[in-house]
């Protein structure tokens, strides 16, 4: 297989599952099993982007975090550039990762308080051996604040000076640094004001355009989705219940949940909202701990029939390149 | 219809090491009877500061309400002493904030702080305060009232300790309820629960509601009259219609580009707000969002622009503020 052809997937998540044990009582009684993600599949062609949208506790961020590794999966296969990361030992591992980046939500928690924007950037730089010598590094600094829109004064400021704007600026240089060829990117505007949101999106499209990027974009947020995503995949208690491009998705969603979601957006327009028709769900997620028969989705489902109580629906091809999991789709 | 609370020139301050932080810098709002009225900004505007010193909450010796008055029913909030203000919170004015898990007592149960502030505001019996506590549960959609009082905060969703919020906020009949960004810690099919829970209920009992929000559409959604802050001061206000049809101050203008939309095309590039959100510390002498404009003219970075009116029921702190209007040709 050619690797770098543009049709070749550059990740291939292959029904990957994990699951977390937990021990309920206070003196370890018997574990419980949390299926944060049950049986995840699917592909990311170089160069696009794919948002992954659910409501927490769906499994998007552990989904995310097994494929960087950060998590162990407890079954499944996640291949990257070919090569299955499960089961590559570490030393391997740790070559490969500079080449799967990651952006946080959080851009205060996951920048270090004590070091200076400019140590932040070089780090990496200098574990990896990137550029080895200082005066190069820190030219090189220079010039990724100024790819992350950033001017090179602030090499010198601690995160605290920073706006969260700005710390989220300061992440993607950072990721940047490893000239990776893909970046999952973790709820990464949904921290910030309205009005820097766009600014930080916009600068994603930019470098991906610049530099060839892949995202995989995980967001609960269905307008943002829409904007910055080639694909998408609605999660929904650790499965994926709907996935196509997005002019289906957002067209022509199949999935009642999807459906649901999507109305459950409010539109910042009076007049339009006035005349919508809304699909206001009932109940709430179930506990993972206790998933519900069949269809893990039934119980809020509008449209469920018996059969959904007792079979589980696999995620079927309804339309050219559109699978949704629904036996009523 | 009555104006239930009249908020004239607010000033709410605090102190910093940083230096003196105008959170709140001369704002004048109100609410009438049974409407829902929003206050909306981004993070640090000072909406959420205008809620808590109506509420006399603003924390102290750092924060000070240094100016203004705050009318409610036609008394002074300001001028009312501590015990008299005590009657106001939570019997005549409710509160819902952001989180529910920090706003409620972990260790005692949700039946007794329900009942407490009816006893306490009320004067019921404990049979009775039990009693309207269970009503009030159903009326917020919780089902099996007997056992939910028995239970504690921990053992409830998000969702359903936000229902329990609202029933606390609405325990005492109040005439007003004070929301601060009631559903951003809630998902999106949740939030939208919520959201028509408070609608129906404040319709319902016609309590009239003041939502602080960053969110645009829940605004559009929900609200009848809106304020737009920016940097501690209402830079725009009008009815939800007026303003989002026909928005007259560049920085109304700027939010509602910068968003994407689900029932319009797709944009290939989004448009955002130059810049960012002015140090409170420093604001300029003339209108704090010049540095960000995109109508800025001279006299913007020199005179700061009252809020002026630019149509009925439609007023704009802003200078160029004809050149935006959507209704007259360029």
């Amino acid at each position: 297989m050619n690797v770098s052809t543009s049709d070749a997937p550059i990740l291939e998540v292959r029904d990957l599952v994990k699951h977390f044990h937990i021990s309920s009582g206070a003196f370890g009684g018997q574990a419980a099993v949390v299926k944060a993600v049950d049986g995840v599949s699917f592909a990311i062609r170089r160069g696009e982007t794919l948002g992954l949208v659910g409501e927490s506790g769906c499994g998007k961020t552990t989904t995310g975090r097994c494929i960087l590794q950060l998590e162990k999966p407890t079954s499944g296969q996640v291949i990257f550039e070919g090569r299955d990361l499960t089961t590559l030992p570490d030393a391997e591992l740790r070559k490969v990762r500079r080449r799967l980046q990651v952006i946080f939500q959080d851009p205060y928690s996951s920048l270090n308080p004590r070091m200076t924007v400019g140590q932040i950037i070089a780090e990496p730089l200098a574990v990896h051996g990137l550029v080895p010598d200082r005066g190069a590094r820190a030219a090189r600094v220079r010039e990724l604040l100024g790819h992350a829109g950033l001017l090179p004064a602030m090499a010198h400021r601690y995160p605290h000076e920073l706006s969260g704007g700005q710390r989220q600026r300061v992440g993607i240089a950072r990721a940047l640094a490893m000239e990776p060829a893909l970046i999952v990117c973790d709820e990464p505007v949904s921290a910030l004001d309205v009005s820097i949101q766009a600014q930080i999106i916009n600068l994603l499209e930019e470098l991906q355009a610049e530099f060839g990027l892949t995202y995989l974009f995980v967001a609960h947020d269905l307008s943002v989705v829409r904007h910055i995503s080639d694909r998408v995949a609605v999660m929904y208690l650790g499965k994926i219940v709907e996935i196509t491009d997005r002019k289906s998705l957002y067209e022509d969603p199949q999935h009642p949940y999807t459906r649901a979601l999507l109305s459950a957006v409010p539109i910042p327009d009076p007049a339009v909202e006035a005349g919508r028709e809304r699909i206001v769900l009932g109940g709430e997620v179930p506990s993972p701990l206790k998933p519900p028969s069949g269809c893990v989705f039934h119980p809020r489902c509008p449209i469920a029939i018996d059969e959904c109580r007792r079979e589980i629906p696999t995620l079927r091809e309804t339309r050219a390149d559109h699978r949704v999991a629904c036996i009523r789709a | 219809m009555d104006v239930l609370l009249d908020v004239r020139d607010l000033q709410t301050q605090f102190t910093t090491s940083g230096g003196v932080v105008r959170a709140v810098d001369g704002v004048s709002w109100d609410v009438r009877a049974g409407e829902t009225v929003a206050l909306v900004g981004e993070s640090g505007c000072g909406k959420s500061v205008s809620a808590l010193s109506v509420m006399r909450l603003v924390s102290a010796p750092a924060g000070r309400i240094v100016g203004g008055r705050i009318l409610f029913k036609g008394r002074d909030l300001l001028a009312l002493p501590e015990d008299e203000m005590r009657k106001v919170r939570g019997r005549e004015i409710g509160m819902v904030f952001q989180e529910p898990m920090t706003s409620l007592n972990p260790v005692l149960t949700i039946g007794r702080q329900l009942t407490e502030t009816m006893e306490i505001h009320l004067g019921m019996s404990s049979a009775q305060s039990r009693a309207r506590a269970g009503e009030i549960l159903g009326l917020v959609g919780i089902s099996d009232p007997d056992r939910r009082l028995r239970q504690y905060p921990h053992q409830f969703s998000g969702g359903m300790r936000q229902r329990i919020m609202i029933a606390m906020a609405l325990s005492c009949n109040p005439s007003l309820i004070l929301a601060d960004e009631p559903t951003t810690a809630l998902d999106v099919t949740i939030q939208a629960q919520i959201l028509e829970l408070m609608k129906d209920l404040s319709r319902k009992l016609g309590v009239a509601m003041l939502m602080i929000t960053h969110n645009l559409g829940v605004v559009a959604r929900y609200a009848d009259r809106v304020n737009v802050m920016y940097a501690g001061r209402i830079v725009e206000r009008g009815t939800a219609r007026e303003i989002y049809a026909n928005p007259r101050h560049p920085y109304t203008l700027g939010l509602l580009r910068s968003v994407p939309r689900l029932d319009e095309p797709r944009k290939s590039r989004l448009d955002p707000i130059s810049g960012q959100p002015p140090d409170l510390t420093r604001l300029p002498p003339g209108c704090a969002f010049a540095p960000r404009c995109a109508f800025v003219v001279e006299r913007c970075r020199l005179e700061r622009p009252e809020l002026t009116a630019v149509a009925e029921a439609h007023t704009s702190a802003c200078w160029e503020s004809a050149r935006l209007d959507a209704r007259v040709p360029a």
